[in-house]
Formats: C-alpha cells, sequence, structure tokens
C-alpha cells in the first residue's frame, strides 16, 4: 500500500484504472474522457467489476445470440487459422506441388532440409539479423524510453518516435536504400567525406544483414520504447523518492529499480523483437533479393522462394514447420530465463 | 546522469517523478541523446521530400545537397501517371508510369473493408464473450486465442493454397477474408474494455424488456467508441502496409495494393539508375492517408501502444 500524492486514501501500488492521471496502460484508463468517468467515478469502479446479475430468463436467451455473434469469429479461426495450421503441418510431409495432388513422402522433406547448405546458411543469416535487431532495437528503445520519462512529458515527441512504426516495410526499405546508395547516398557522401571510404552496405556480403538490421531497428525502435515507456508510467513515483533518499544514484536507480521493475515489459519486447525478427522478409525483398550470393538470404525469404519460384510446397511447409518449431522453443525458453511472470512491483 | 529530484509535490502527476527545473550535466545529456534520437527518426521523412521534389536527372550532380536540386513537381507528375513519357525521360525518369490512382484505390478498398469486417466482428465477438452468459463461453474463448500462438508466417502457405481452391486468387474477397473474419487481438482488446463496463445501464434496459441484440447495438457498443476507434487505426494501418499476403494471393493491378505497386514502379525503371525522385513521390504519396491519419489521432494511437503489452 502506498499514499498516493492527490488526497489521502490509500490505493494499492498496482496502477488501477480508477487513478486518475494513471499511465494510459489499460484499456479503461486509456478510454475513460479526461473528467474520469460520467459521475461517481469511485462507487462506480467497485461495481463496474461486479459481473452483471441477471435473470434466469434472460440468460437462457443468450445462448443462442452469443451463437449468432461469435459465428463470423469462429468460421475465421476455424477456416484460417485452426485449418491451415494442421494442413501446414500435413503438407511438411508431403511432397505437394500446387498442381498436382499431394503425395505423403514422410520424413523426405526434413532430411533434404538437413542436407540443405543454403537453409542452414539462410538460418544462420537470420539468427544473426534477430541477435542485431534484438540488443540494438531492444537497447536503443529502452534507453530512449527512460531518457523520455525521466525529462519531457511531451506527447507530442512520443508522436515522433512512433512515426517510423506507421509507414510500411516497404517505403522503409526504400528510403533506406536510397540513403544507402554506393554512389548517391546522402549516408556514403557523408562517410567518404569524413573517412574518405565508402560502403556498398546492401551490396556487401559483410554489410548486407547489418544494414537490412539497421532499417527494422530505425522502423521499430519508437514502437518498443512507447511500450517500455508504458511500462516505466506504472512504475509508482514513491520507489524514486525511497531511492533518492537512500541517497541512490540516478545509475544505482536505473541498474537497481528501473531493469529490475521493468523485468516483464522488457521480456515482452525482446520476445516481439525476436518473433518479428525471426520472420523479417519485406524489407530484404524490396533491398536485397536475399543476395549478394545469399548473404542476405533470411529464411522467410528462402520459403518464399521454395514456395513461389521452385513450387516446392512441401519442402517450404516444411522449413515453415522448422521455423514455427524455433519460435515456440526460443519464446518459451526466453520467458522462463526472463521470469516475466514475476514483477517485483507485486 | 545526475539529476537532482525534489520531494513530491501534491499535484504531481503519478508515473512521472518530479522534477527540478535546473540544467544538470545529465539533463543536457538526455537532451542531447534525445536530439539525435529525433533527427536519425525524422531525416529520412526530410530525405524522402528532398528527394521527391528534386529533377532526377540532375540529382546526381548534387547528391548531398540538402535543398532540392533543380526544384521540380515532376517527380510527383510522374508519379501521378500525369507527366508524358518524353516530359519524364527529359527529367531522367523512366518511360514507364505507375498507376498510383488504381493502386491507392485498391488499398483504400483492402484497408478499408478488411477494417470495417473485423471490427464489426471483433465487436460482436466480444461483446458474446464479456456481456452475454452461456455455458462454455471462456472455453471457446481460450481456444480462440491460442491463435496468437501461430505466427502468421507458418498459415501463410496454407492460407495461399485454400484461397486459391476456393477460387479467390486475384480477388479483394481472397485479400481481405483471412484477416477479416477473425484476428485474436482485436478479439482480445474489445473483450478486455467491455468486461470493465458498468452493467447498470445495462440490467435498466433489461428491466425495460430490451433484448441482448438490442443492448449490443444501443448500449455496449456507443459505450465502446473509443476502443472501437483504436483498433480500427490500428488495423487500418496494418492493413494499408500490408505487403506479404497480397504479394502470394495478387498478380493484376486490378487488386494490388500500393505496396505491391511500389515494387512495380521500382522495377520499370530499365536503366541502370532508378527514378529516385519519382520512387521517393511514390513512396510519400503512399504513405500520406497514413500520416494524415496520424495527425488527426496520434494521441489516440500513442497512448494505445501501451495497453497491448499490459493487463
Amino acid at each position: 500500500m502506498v499514499v498516493t500524492s492527490k488526497g489521502n486514501h490509500t490505493t494499492p501500488v498496482k496502477p488501477s484504472p480508477g487513478a486518475a492521471g494513471a499511465a494510459a496502460t489499460t484499456a479503461t484508463s486509456l478510454l475513460t474522457k479526461k473528467d474520469g468517468r460520467p459521475a461517481k467515478g469511485g462507487k462506480l469502479a467497485k461495481i463496474r467489476r461486479s459481473t452483471p446479475t441477471r435473470s434466469f430468463a434472460a440468460r437462457r436467451k443468450d445462448l443462442p445470440v452469443a451463437l449468432l455473434l461469435i459465428f463470423p469469429s469462429v468460421v475465421g479461426f476455424l477456416v484460417f487459422y485452426a485449418y491451415p495450421t494442421f494442413r501446414g503441418i500435413y503438407l511438411s510431409f508431403t511432397d505437394f506441388r500446387v498442381l498436382s495432388p499431394p503425395n505423403w513422402v514422410g520424413l523426405e522433406n526434413l532430411r533434404t532440409m538437413v542436407h540443405d547448405d543454403v537453409f542452414w546458411q539462410s538460418l544462420w543469416v537470420t539468427v544473426y539479423f534477430v541477435l542485431l535487431s534484438v540488443i540494438f532495437g531492444t537497447l536503443v528503445s529502452l534507453v530512449t524510453a527512460v531518457v523520455l520519462h525521466r525529462v519531457t512529458r511531451s506527447s507530442t515527441l512520443r508522436g515522433v518516435i512512433l512515426l517510423p512504426f506507421l509507414i510500411s516495410n516497404v517505403i522503409a526499405a526504400l528510403v533506406w536504400q536510397w540513403m544507402l546508395d554506393p554512389t548517391m547516398g546522402i549516408i556514403n557522401i557523408a562517410l567518404e567525406r569524413l573517412t574518405g571510404h565508402s560502403i556498398l552496405f546492401l551490396g556487401s556480403t559483410d554489410w548486407a544483414i547489418p544494414a537490412v538490421a539497421a532499417i527494422s531497428v530505425w522502423k521499430w525502435m519508437g514502437y518498443y520504447a512507447l511500450l517500455i515507456f508504458a511500462g516505466l508510467q506504472t512504475i509508482p513515483p514513491t520507489i524514486y523518492e525511497a531511492g533518492r533518499v537512500d541517497g541512490a544514484s540516478e545509475w544505482q536507480m536505473f541498474r537497481r529499480l528501473t531493469v529490475p521493475l521493468l523485468r516483464p515489459i522488457l521480456a515482452m519486447v525482446v520476445v516481439l523483437t525476436v518473433i518479428n525478427a525471426f520472420q523479417v522478409f519485406d524489407i530484404v525483398q524490396v533491398t536485397t533479393k536475399g543476395g549478394p550470393a545469399h548473404a542476405s538470404n533470411v529464411l522467410q525469404k528462402y520459403i518464399y522462394d521454395k514456395a513461389f519460384s521452385q513450387f516446392d510446397f512441401g519442402y517450404a511447409a516444411t522449413m515453415s514447420l522448422a521455423l514455427f518449431a524455433l519460435l515456440i522453443t526460443v519464446t518459451f525458453t526466453q520467458l522462463r530465463l526472463a521470469r516475466a511472470n514475476e514483477s517485483d512491483l507485486n | 546522469m545526475a539529476l537532482t529530484l525534489a520531494p513530491t509535490r501534491n499535484g504531481q502527476r503519478p508515473g512521472s517523478p518530479s522534477r527540478s527545473r535546473k540544467v544538470s550535466p545529465g539533463r543536457i545529456a538526455a537532451w542531447t541523446y534525445l536530439a539525435v534520437v529525433m533527427a536519425v527518426t525524422l531525416f529520412p521523412f526530410y530525405w524522402i521530400l528532398r528527394t521527391a521534389l528534386s529533377n532526377n536527372y540532375l540529382l546526381a550532380t548534387d547528391p548531398s545537397s540538402p535543398l532540392p536540386v533543380g526544384f521540380t513537381w515532376g517527380a510527383f507528375e510522374r508519379a501521378l501517371g500525369l507527366a508524358s513519357a518524353a516530359e519524364a525521360q527529359a527529367q531522367g525518369g523512366s518511360g514507364a508510369s505507375l498507376d498510383i490512382a488504381l493502386f491507392l484505390r485498391n488499398s483504400l478498398i483492402y484497408a478499408t473493408s478488411q477494417t470495417l469486417l473485423i471490427v464489426l466482428f471483433s465487436a460482436a465477438g466480444a461483446y458474446a464473450f464479456s456481456r452475454l452468459h452461456w455455458r462454455g463461453r471462456n472455453l471457446v474463448f481460450s481456444i480462440l486465442i491460442t491463435a496468437l500462438m501461430v505466427p502468421t508466417v507458418f498459415t501463410l502457405l496454407p492460407n495461399f493454397v485454400m484461397i486459391k481452391d476456393l477460387g479467390l486468387l486475384n480477388s479483394f474477397a481472397g485479400l481481405v477474408l483471412p484477416g477479416g473474419l477473425f484476428q485474436a487481438f482485436t478479439l482480445f482488446f474489445l473483450r478486455q474494455f467491455m468486461l470493465g463496463l458498468s452493467s447498470e445501464v445495462e440490467e435498466a434496459a433489461i428491466i425495460d424488456g430490451a433484448g441482448p441484440l438490442r443492448i449490443f447495438f444501443r448500449i455496449i457498443l456507443p459505450m465502446s467508441s473509443a476502443p472501437l476507434a483504436t483498433v480500427s487505426l490500428l488495423m487500418f494501418v496494418n492493413a494499408w502496409n500490408d505487403y506479404f499476403w497480397p504479394l502470394l494471393v495478387t498478380s493484376s493491378q486490378d487488386v494490388q495494393p500500393l505496396t505491391l505497386g511500389l515494387g512495380v514502379f521500382k522495377q520499370s525503371s530499365p536503366q541502370a539508375a532508378p527514378d529516385w525522385a519519382g520512387l521517393m513521390a511514390a513512396a510519400l504519396i503512399a504513405a500520406l492517408p497514413i500520416l494524415l491519419l496520424f495527425l488527426a489521432f496520434g494521441k489516440r494511437i500513442v497512448n494505445s501502444i501501451g495497453f497491448s503489452g499490459l493487463k
């Protein structure tokens, strides 16, 4: 329990949607008007959590209506999620080529995959991309969020850092490709003037993936920074005051208070970044097409080429399944490592 | 970083540490960092604009000029297909023009119809999963939410086969259906909100003899207007920027959205140097609707970002 600075009643530390001006992190607080809820805010807040008491007769009428209302969602789920998932698993054991019906080939595709050098290379390229994205992306987002939180309340600034997130990957890829152009790109011209050397970036085997990762970090940084920012707003300021009283420096408070308290959010940001990064496709498709010499041939690009250039759907499905399994494993491992479900706030 | 914190004053907004207005090295460092981040964030947008207003022919003569080189609207004319082939080539464009109006129309149809469908269906589902009482409600909801576990990438190929089997390749129906009927996030987001609504108005309506459908349309939907707007914005932005799915299921320009159109435009320059000015103009036109939406509803979008991760 903590005494809030507003009024003199105590509230639990957990941000309650009712707290006026609380961070806009819960749907409810996000959606209340500035002046709070229509009248009787305090009392309502208690009632709002209760389930509606309804007469038995009303309840009996609910089932047919409910079935009608959930019908589109259930159809969409079955037709475009559940069935495709199982069909994808099934197809990965076949030699499906779209035009002819699939034949069961058992583990043939898996055997092909294990011996496929291009697959291993694309897996490595993807992991390299994921590592770069996660390390730089999370670091920059975290620092940006903390600095924003400490020095300004401007929602305009928060809006500005979100801009790249709103444009499509295709546009992000195009403008960066132009800026990284070997002869006319502004970045290479600046490099040339500063160091006397220019870098091929997207056209070089060493730089293709770092360049694609930079584009991706640029595009997603604002989004993740705002997620972390939302997490920061749930930390009660009294914790920092206590730290201040104990004579902690800004850096110590960051290390000992902010980071541990943010653990669930940071874990989530890392997991989201990993899931996104493993599926990178459009930036590569627009800038390098997987080149030069497979240097940026990420897994998703390789799967796409197998399926739509060579029509080898069975094999493409097998690789998708491998990617799926990899994502599930990585996600669970990360959540276990981060102990994401425990927050020191409780 | 050495900020000095004053003790809390009353009226301090919870969630932000109190600050003194003293200028300290820490503050300077923080603002410098922010300035750099903002510059890196915004520079590409400026560069799009600067390039789009340049003469593509003259770009090579002064590639580092901060201002447009040989200022002209030609690139926009080329992107919009208003320039004649001769004019375009005189400015270093390719003879190819991009039928951007058609692509814009397609993007608009795709994004709008998908947004309307998914928001309506998710709202209906969310209402059934939050305000109505029926046996198996939570079990069915849990099953639907497992869709969050399946990466989109995994269902892309089987869904392509499904759309092909249904004969919906190269149609708006094929584009919209997979994302228009059900998305776990929107259902979850809206249900979460509706669970927190007060039941007083609802109970009064029941006493007056209103049925569940009437309550949904007359009471719950109007009460949920804010989250509905938020979800609509996010869904529209997603559909507008979608690339992979349209790439799989569309091949004719009659249904291809702008994201694919930009790629077409890029490959249509036969000569070695692409028409960068024209490309940037097209990119700007493609991003414009989203940027306008952002100007209008920026705060709502910014504040919605925090929700997705927090209970």
